[in-house]
Formats: C-alpha cells, structure tokens, sequence
C-alpha cells in the first residue's frame, strides 16, 4: 500500500497499463505537454513519447470519435475529456458510434475504449464546467459508466475500464482528484459492475457516488453518534448496476436514501430508487428519499453553488427523516 | 476608411480600461477574492477594441471564456462586470454565471462562453435574425486560434456564407489554446486560408496594431450591413499572461513572451498618437488617471455589493 492522491492513483493505472500493453494510448487536449488540466496524465508524455501520448488539437468531435475508430481497429485508446460538460459537443462519436457498433454489426466489432472526464461543482467553474451527467450515459445501451469515489477505487476501476473490451465512460469528480488514500501498489483491478459497503450499519441504507461518498460517510458518523447506524453503499459502477449488493443492504436496514450530486429529476437516483421499489418493496419500511441537486443548472457564486451541492446536513436529514427520528 | 481623431482616443481609452480592469482582476484573483476560473484578455486589447470601434449598440457580438476585453469594447459597464466576476447579486448575471458567462443582451454581447466554438453558429443566428427581420444591424464572432478547429466554427462559416449572412469572424490568434501551439493544432500558416474553402473573403492582420484592425473591421462591416455576407478577420496577436490565472505556462519559452511583450499593443497605439498629435502627454496620464478611477470605483462597487441569496439558485431557469 502507498498513501497517494486520486490524481496520482489514476496517473499510476495509465502507466502500469501503458508498459503492459503496447496497444494503449492515450489522447485529448493539454494531456501531453501540460499533463493533463488536473494533472493526471502527468509524465506520461516523458515516459511513453509522442505516438502513445497524444495532444490534439480543440476537436472533442475528431479525437473522440478517432478513438472510437482506433479502438475499432484495435488499439485501446484512453480518451480525456477535460470537463464532462464538453460531451455535447463530440456526444455522436460515443453514444451513436462507439456505442452502437458492436450491436449494429450483430456482435462483429470491439470497442475497448475508455473516456475519461472530470465532473461535478465546487469550485466555482459555472455551469459548463460543473455538471454531473452520469444520467446521460446510463440511458445509453452498449456504455459502461463508472464513478469512482477513493483513490484505490480510482486505480483498480480504471485499470479493469481499459481492459473491457466495451466503450466506458469514466467521470472523475473534481473535488476528488487533491484526495488522499491508501491504494494497492503495481497490477491492482477493481472489477466494473462490483458495488462496495464504504461503511457497515444497519438501519438505513445510503447508496451515494463521487463526491457524495464522503460526505455520506461524514454523516454517518454523526448520526451514528445520534444511535442510527447507517450502511454507506458506493455503486462505483453505474452501469452496469450492482443491484445483488444494493438489494442486500437495503433487505438488512429495511430503509434507502439516494445520494447523488446530479440534478434529482431524471437523475440516477431515480433508476435506483426504481429498482428496489421493484424488488424489494416488501423490505422497505419507509418511503425511499432522493438527496440531489436541485433543478437548474450549477451557478457560479459560492452561496448558490453551496446550495446546489447537496450537504452533509441535507444527508443526515434525509436519513434522520426516513427513520422516524 | 481611415479611423477619425474621436474613435482614435475612445479606442485608446478603451484599451487602457481592458488593460487596467484585467490587472486589477488578476490581483484580485491572486488575493482570493474572485472564485472560480478568469482568463485574462491582457496583450490582445486591440483587437476587441478596434473591432467594436466600427459597431453600434444595436449590433451583436458573441465573446469567448477570455470575454472582459470584448465587453468592455462594446460598452458594457466595468461595476456591473466586476461584481459578477466576485458572484455579487449586482453582477451582470446575479452572480449565476462568473466571468465565464459576463452578457449584455441590452448591449447585443450575446455572452462569453465556457464553451470553445460556441460562439460561432450563435453569431450566425444573430446575423440571420438581423437578416430576417430586415435591420441592417451585424453579428461579429470573436473567437480563438483554438476554436478555429471546432467542427462548430467551421459550420457556422459554411452556414453564413451560403446565406449570406451579416456575420464577420474575427479570429483571435494568440498563437496557443492553453498549452497547444498553433503550429501543432493546424496545418495553415494564416487562419485567414481557412475562409476559402467557405469562399469568404479573408485577411490577416496585425492585431496588436489598433489601426490595422479597425480598418479590416470596418471594411468587413460595411460589406456585412449592405448584405454581401460574411468575412473573415485574422487578429495576430499574443496573450501576454497565463491560459488562466493560475497557469504556470511551461510551455512557452520565456524568449517567445518577451519578443511579445515588446510588441505590446498599448504603447504602440500611445506613441503613435502622440506623434500624430491625436494625444498630448497630459491628455494622455488625464485618460489613465479617469480610467484607474473607474476601475477602482468597479472593485469598491463590487466588494460593497451583496451575495446572491441561496434561495436564488432555482430562479432563472425558464421565462
Ligand atoms: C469545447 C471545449 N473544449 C475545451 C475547452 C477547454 N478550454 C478552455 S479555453 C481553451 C483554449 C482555447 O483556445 P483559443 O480558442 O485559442 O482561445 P484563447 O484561450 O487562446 O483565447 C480550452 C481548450 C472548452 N472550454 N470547451
Ligand atoms: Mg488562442
């Protein structure tokens, strides 16, 4: 085990995958020279050359879409999107092209592509630099979606992500990337699809991602405090849903809050909450709760952007609520 | 098309104040006064402020994420603009959108943007509204050497071109988008060659001389409000600071600013009109003293005004 950052962790899982597999390159805007604009690909340019680390020009459209064909013609190319805000401006090249090949072409093709992408507020970037779009991506058959929430979950995620032979969609929420943890030195994996119990508790279940994993866990720890014990369940994979793990933590504490920082409308709490209203609705002794942002897009000031950001305190309420307490 | 003695000191003037405001942003930002993201316009002041010299208050432009120097071009209010950039309730946009997102539509500045190319085929929609309902007002584009890649600037060109739209592009040429060289995101030499393939007419100028830019920009404007469609105007210019406050810029040789610091617009324009007995000395440091005053009034305005309110964050959102 080494301590190191989030950043530094998904720094770590491109190297060790980039000196094991010579098919792997990674591409996007300032990843080459500048690093990356968080820093995670920092190095990488020094270590593997030009060919492998590829800076491009603003073409979210062309260097997308150029990953999607080169991972159609074998290469697994780690594509950066610098904000997850930006999609819209490439979203053809994954959700119509990378997503839909294999299904298209009966099952002929591969697409073993990761595109990463930062997300999330809190640093008063506005509202093209701050979303949460994960929703996007869930309603997209044929992507994977992953969010991570600690660095060693970050490393194994996204060494596993380059090795799937699928397009997956990798969102790494800003807040996070300064982050300290252990993480498991050299080959690590986390498998795609695998949910984790942050924290164990028996009373009620919070499903949180990202950013909201912390924070949730912060909670827990004063509501455990106020004799709630609360069961923290991080997805880290979206899609697909670890439902086994979800489902058995909520038949255990009977009780679900949904944590996300995405808008709640459409959001992917909503997907959550759906499924255990759908199998395990007989468990549940309280009405299942949504703590999200609310719906507009993510302003700028600080006292609005914190009152965007789901809090620490809107969690324990939420918890406290469904509690009877 | 020679630029009159009056449009000569009113642009003078407002290079100074986009020069003035953008270090005083810079200080502020450095104290941590102003959140978020600011990308300073500092060594392209000619270009916004000879461009918006030959536009009136009715015409529209639409403005990068770099936006202070093209709204201050166009007459917007330098208070209204710093209590946005510290997220005041006073701001241009209540504190919802930053430095980022500064517009007036009452001055038709259409917004800066987060977006690199989303500028472009909004310009196109301003200059066919124009258009359409029959006023001779025009859209002028600013946009990046880095946007100039975007399949969306690229469209919009095709789109104002095969209609014929009042539109002129006015291309920022810094030389970088963040860390990428020109000369490593295209393969022309002059941005202006990309017009061809739109068969608009196209020039490249100095953009760091106010007067080679005003005369470009008129000459494009003109054609725009007789109806005989869009142009394309390559500003070569240089930004004199980091990508953004904050960025270390490793990746320009410390040679490569100076050169371009020696050929900083503002002196330029200064010795020039003093030569030409547009200025005087005193007229001139009269100019900087009435400038420095505004701007400093903006930043008291700004630090005295109100945040937003928190339940203000759902507000806004439709009509
Ligand atoms: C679609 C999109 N891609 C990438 C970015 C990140 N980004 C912000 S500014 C910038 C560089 C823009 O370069 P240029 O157009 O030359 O403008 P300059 O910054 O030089 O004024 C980049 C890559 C963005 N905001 N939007
Ligand atoms: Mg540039």
């Amino acid at each position: 085990m080494a301590t190191m950052t989030f950043a530094d962790a998904l720094n770590d899982a491109h190297r060790i995958e980039m000196r094991r597999d010579p098919n792997v390159f990674v591409v996007g805007e300032d990843v080459g020279i500048y690093g990356g604009i968080f820093g995670v690909t920092k190095g990488l340019l020094e270590e593997f050359g030009e060919m492998r680390v590829r800076d491009t020009p603003i073409t979210e459209s062309a260097f997308v879409g150029c990953a999607v064909g080169a991972a159609a013609a074998g290469l697994r190319p780690v594509a950066e999107l610098m904000f997850v805000d930006f999609i819209g401006v490439c979203l053809d090249q994954i959700y119509n092209q990378g997503a839909k090949m294999r299904y298209m072409f009966g099952g002929k093709a591969r697409i073993p592509l990761v595109l990463r992408a930062s997300c999330g507020a809190g640093i008063g970037a506005a509202a093209q630099h701050s979303q949460c779009l994960e929703a996007w991506f869930m309603h997209v058959p044929g992507l994977k979606v992953v969010m991570p929430s600690t660095p060693a979950d970050a490393k194994g995620l996204l060494i596993s992500a380059i090795r799937d032979d699928n397009p997956v969609v990798f969102l790494e929420h800003k807040l996070l990337y300064a982050t300290e943890g252990e993480v498991p030195e050299g080959e690590c994996t986390v498998p795609l699809g695998k949910a984790d119990v942050k924290r164990k508790g028996e009373d009620v279940t919070v499903v949180a991602t990202a950013a909201m994993v912390p924070k949730a866990l912060a909670a827990a720890e004063t509501l455990a405090a106020e004799g709630i014990g609360v069961e923290v369940v991080d997805p880290r994979t979206l899609l697909p849903l670890d439902e086994e793990t979800i489902l058995a933590s909520v038949k255990k504490t009977h009780r679900l809050v949904v944590v996300h920082e995405a808008v709640k409308f459409a959001g992917p709490g909503g997907e959550i909450a759906a499924m255990v209203a759908e199998k395990a609705f007989d468990y549940l002794d309280a009405p299942i709760l949504r703590v999200a942002a609310p719906f507009s897009p993510v302003p700028f000031s600080p006292p609005l952007e914190q009152a965007f950001i789901p809090s620490e305190e809107r969690i324990a309420q939420a918890v406290r609520e469904v509690v009877g307490a | 098309m020679s630029i009159t003695r009056e449009k000569l000191v009113d642009a003078y003037t407002t290079m100074v104040k986009i020069r003035t405001f953008e270090e005083h942003a810079a200080q502020l930002f450095a104290e941590g006064k102003i959140p978020g993201f600011v990308h300073l316009y500092v060594g392209e002041e000619a270009v916004a402020a000879g461009v918006c010299a030959t536009l009136r208050d009715s015409d529209y432009i639409t403005s990068t994420h770099r936006g202070h120097g093209h709204l201050i071009s166009k007459g917007g209010d330098v208070k209204r603009m710093m209590a946005e950039l510290f997220g005041k309730r006073t701001g241009y946009c209540k504190g919802k959108g930053g430095s980022m997102h500064i517009a007036d539509m009452t001055l038709g500045i259409m917004g800066a943007n987060g977006i690199v190319g989303g500028g472009p085929p909004l310009a196109a929609g301003a200059g066919f509204a124009c258009k359409y309902l029959g006023r001779d007002d025009v859209a002028v584009c600013f946009f990046g050497d880095g946007a100039a890649n975007q399949g969306t600037t690229h469209e919009a060109m095709n789109l104002a071109s095969c209609w014929k739209l009042p539109v002129v592009f006015v291309n920022e040429n810094n030389r970088y988008g963040i860390s990428c060289s020109v000369d490593r995101a295209t393969c022309v030499t002059d941005i202006a060659d990309k017009a061809a393939a739109f068969d608009m007419p196209a020039v490249s100028v100095d953009g760091n001389d106010l007067m080679a830019v005003y005369e470009a920009a008129s000459e494009a404007v003109e054609r725009a409000r007789r109806g005989a469609g869009p142009t394309l105007i390559e500003c070569k210019t240089y930004r004199q600071r980091g990508h953004f406050e904050g960025d270390p810029a490793g990746y320009r040789s410390p040679e490569e600013v100076a050169e371009w610091k020696a050929k900083d617009p503002i002196p330029r324009l200064e010795k020039k009109l003093l030569e030409m007995g547009v200025l005087a000395e005193d007229r001139i440091r009269e100019i900087r003293a009435g400038v420095l005053a505004e701007v400093e009034e903006a930043v008291r305005f700004a630090e005295e005004s109100p945040l937003p309110d928190p339940s203000e964050v759902t507000e806004d959102v439709y009509a």
